[in-house]
């Protein structure tokens, strides 16, 4: 399968690339990852960051940047124009108190995707 | 109190509390009335869960007898202290909620608690009337979960 993985500068995404990552070296999946950055975060750094994380896997992947204003829906475009069977994206980050809270890129694209999505803890 | 249904329910600020009735309190919890992921749904989740809000939080316990039928709780964060409240499925709706969350607020008041926040499901009504009639107002309408906030100067 080939799965699009949506990552910007959190810990979450990089927890869900993790996870993307170990599920994809099982399966034999195939990943692209775009990377955007939200708010202050640097495109450049969360690439590298990415890349750095990507450097040992053992499965195929490239990396499309996302430039655009609103990120969210330049995923879901991107998602939907190309081979993807499925679109993944980290599933919330926890509160102190332990309550799972969904950003608003998560819940753009969970409202908007027409293909599967699957939400990484 | 004696809560609607005649139940005398008494309530404690928690000091060195024994887990295990409010452990207990959490493994009988209905499952339908989980929120966002809490309460936690099976036991040593549960544990470490309750051990960092015992620890780090401020916490109020609602007594019948030798039951916890309610929890609420304050946890510290940079944007103030975020509220949570359990009451256990038979004892819901009994006015037993409203007494906790006052008892937790004059609690956090003489703590030195200034901003509370919380966030609830857009579609959990009980909950938003509850904390609507204590003073919270929407801060933040734009997602799933409602965040609500209260400045605690203006509760007493």
């Amino acid at each position: 399968m080939h799965v699009l993985v949506g990552v910007e500068g959190s810990e979450e995404s990089g927890r869900a690339l993790e996870g993307v990552l170990e599920r994809a070296a099982d399966a034999g999946d195939e990943l692209t990852v775009a990377v955007f950055a939200l708010g202050e975060q640097s495109l450049d750094d969360v690439e590298s960051s990415v890349r750095e994380q990507l450097a040992d896997a053992a499965v195929s992947w490239s990396i499309e940047r996302i430039t655009a204003d609103h990120p969210a829906s330049a995923l879901v475009e991107l998602a939907e124009s190309g081979p993807y069977e499925q679109l993944a994206i980290g599933g919330g980050q926890q509160s102190p108190m332990g309550k799972i809270e969904l950003g608003s890129t998560t819940e753009f694209v969970l409202l908007n995707a027409q293909l599967s999505v699957r939400l990484v803890r | 109190m004696d809560d609607a249904e005649g139940r005398r329910i008494t309530f404690e600020v928690v000091e060195d509390a024994d887990t295990e009735p409010i452990v207990e309190m959490y493994v009988a919890f209905d499952p339908a009335d989980r929120a966002q992921g809490i309460p936690p749904s099976q036991e040593d989740r549960i544990r470490s869960w309750l051990d960092t809000l015992l620890e780090e939080g401020l916490n109020v316990l609602a007594w019948d007898d030798e039951d916890v039928v309610g929890h609420a709780v304050l946890m510290p964060d940079d944007d103030g202290w975020e509220l949570a409240i359990f009451v256990n499925q038979p004892y819901q709706g009994a006015g037993i909620g409203t007494e906790l969350i006052q008892t937790l607020l004059g609690y956090g008041a003489e703590e030195g608690v200034d901003r509370v926040w919380l966030t609830v499901e857009r579609w959990n009504r009980p909950a938003i009337a509850l904390y609507k009639s204590v003073g919270f107002e929407p801060s933040d309408a734009e997602s799933f979960e409602m965040e609500m906030s209260l400045l605690l100067a203006g509760v007493e």
